[in-house]
């Protein structure tokens, strides 16, 4: 079995196919959204683990391609400079996925890798240029 | 109303050990169970603290004379060019100057270099004169070889600011930091309950000569800063609603602390400063005690739209709210978040207090009060 983050990109003319739901009905992968931002005319992105053997989450890719969803793995990871921060929050400002935030109790920036969907935002918003992109 | 205390009587306390003195975020919640009677009886001094990009700072310097001597014209440190139109070795390092508009380096960071004491490129030239004949130099230098280098910074610790929030279509990169198309977020640059001109709205302890907490040393407020308005319509708690009052600060850099000043670049927008600021306030009657307990559902400011060019106002909100996380604007709710350090804030209002109650830091009275102003003059283009 293999588990893989994937960013899927829904073109604004979708089809209208169930595709999530085909692909835990047909293909039988185990589907745990993380993020969704999905809605009609727009381009829209989901953020999903897929769980699956190997050969199926090919198949599965492949059929999400047919129908014109792009599906990007996340094999990227974004680290930063702790020592430097200085916890302003400019960073979280941008991190629509939640894992940046900054703590209302300590008022410290926190990151929670499992909610990064790598979009890559911090990387220009953070005013000490602290993020870097690690590639897996 | 009756005066309670005077600054003399206070600064006495400090020296006897006796001063009761809490951070600004304390006094907040202990107002939530003591009247201000209770709290003008029982404390003595409340500290503050902001911790934010502000623009508009910058640093004076004397490089000292070659043999033979030079009056520089034009100076760069680190090919940052500084202003050196005074006298022959002094200069301004402006924090937002760059050599190109799109350089992540700039005026700020030759600043934290050299207060973090690292060497720094200077390359200056002049056209040489009978009395300053060298006409170039070019050479190391850091905060022990120079003579001076003081902070004098014109427009720092904004009394509240604007919320930025974007409803175009489009991603804005603005000194608001990055804001996300259609409402997708919303940023805001104040301290909230611990910032200094907050916990004083009507600045009546804070005037020309206040020495204060700057950059990790002792500094002192030497003007009002500029687009210094107190005419901004306030709320039924006296707080301004959005930018108002400002202070031009100066203090020695040979002693000040990068912890404290750090510098930043804003993506498509270029270089700013991030400037620790502490300021102490006497409770020196009810009065004061009733400002000091401001918390940060009382404290408000507009929602400017950054997308618009007349920066439209979308609505108000507290800063209970934005610290929070969630505000809701025409109906829909959005995420928030500072880019001032309330976590640096917080440990400027603390270091503060620890400096008054071991004796190192006395308050001061200030030699002139600043006057009330009526709005800020627009430029006119007349040509």
């Amino acid at each position: 079995m293999k588990s893989k983050r994937f960013v899927l990109t829904f073109p604004p003319e979708a089809s209208g196919e169930p595709i999530t739901y085909n692909l835990i009905r047909k293909f039988d992968i185990m589907v745990n959204i993380v993020k969704a931002d999905v809605s009609p005319g727009h381009i829209g992105h989901l953020v999903m683990e897929m769980t699956a053997p190997k050969k199926v989450l090919e198949d599965g890719m492949e059929y999400m391609r047919q129908h014109r969803v792009e599906c990007v793995p996340i094999d990227r990871k974004i680290t930063y400079n702790k020592d430097l921060c200085v916890h302003c929050g400019a960073c979280s400002a941008v991190c629509f996925a939640g894992a940046l935030t900054i703590s209302p109790q300590t008022a410290e920036l926190g990151f929670d890798p499992e909610k990064c969907v790598v979009c890559e935002l911090c990387l220009t918003a953070c005013p000490l240029k602290l993020f870097r992109i690690d590639i897996g | 109303m009756s005066q309670t205390r005077s600054i003399e009587e206070i600064n006495d306390k400090i020296r006897k050990g006796k001063a009761v003195v809490l951070t600004a975020e304390q006094v907040a919640a202990m107002g939530r169970e003591s009247s201000p009677s209770e709290i003008a009886q029982k404390v003595d001094v409340v500290t503050t603290g902001t911790f934010g990009p502000m623009c508009s700072s910058g640093l004076f310097i004397n490089f000292g004379h070659t043999n033979p001597p030079i009056r520089m014209e034009k100076v760069t440190l680190n090919n940052v060019p500084v202003f050196a139109g005074i006298a022959a070795v002094d200069a301004y390092i402006g924090a937002t100057e760059t050599a190109l508009p799109n350089d992540q380096y700039g005026g700020a960071h030759v600043i934290e270099d050299l207060i973090a004491g690292k060497d720094i490129l200077l390359q200056a030239s002049a056209k040489g004169t009978d009395c300053y004949p060298r006409t170039e130099v070019k050479t190391l230098i850091n905060k022990d070889t120079v003579n001076e280098m003081f902070m004098f910074n014109p427009r720092n610790a904004y009394q509240n600011y604007n919320v930025a929030v974007n409803s175009t279509s489009k991603i804005k990169h603005t000194y608001m930091g990055t804001l996300l198309p259609l409402l997708g977020n919303a940023t805001f640059s104040t301290s909230g309950e611990l910032s200094p001109l907050i916990n004083d709205p009507e600045l009546r302890t804070i005037g020309i000569g206040t020495r204060i907490f700057f950059g990790g040393t002792t500094g002192y407020v030497a003007w009002h800063g500029t687009q210094f308005n107190t005419g901004k319509p306030r709320n039924e708690h006296g707080i301004p609603i959005g930018n108002s009052a400002t202070l031009t600060l100066i203090g020695n850099a040979k002693e000040m602390n990068t912890q404290f000043i750090r510098a930043a670049y804003f993506e498509k927008y270029g270089v700013s400063m991030f400037v620790g600021v502490g300021i102490p306030i006497p409770v020196l009657d009810e009065d004061m005690a009733h400002r000091v307990m401001i918390d940060n559902s009382r404290i408000e400011t507009n929602i400017i739209d950054y997308g618009t060019p007349d920066h439209d106002i979308l609505g108000r909100t507290n800063y209970q709210s934005l610290f929070a996380g969630e505000i809701t604007i025409n109906g829909k709710k959005v995420r928030t978040a500072p880019l001032s350090s309330i976590k640096v804030a917080r440990d400027i209002a603390e270091t503060l207090r620890r400096e008054i109650l071991s004796g190192n830091f006395m308050l001061t009275t200030p030699v002139e009060y600043f006057k009330k102003t009526k709005g800020l003059n627009c430029l006119d283009i007349r040509l």
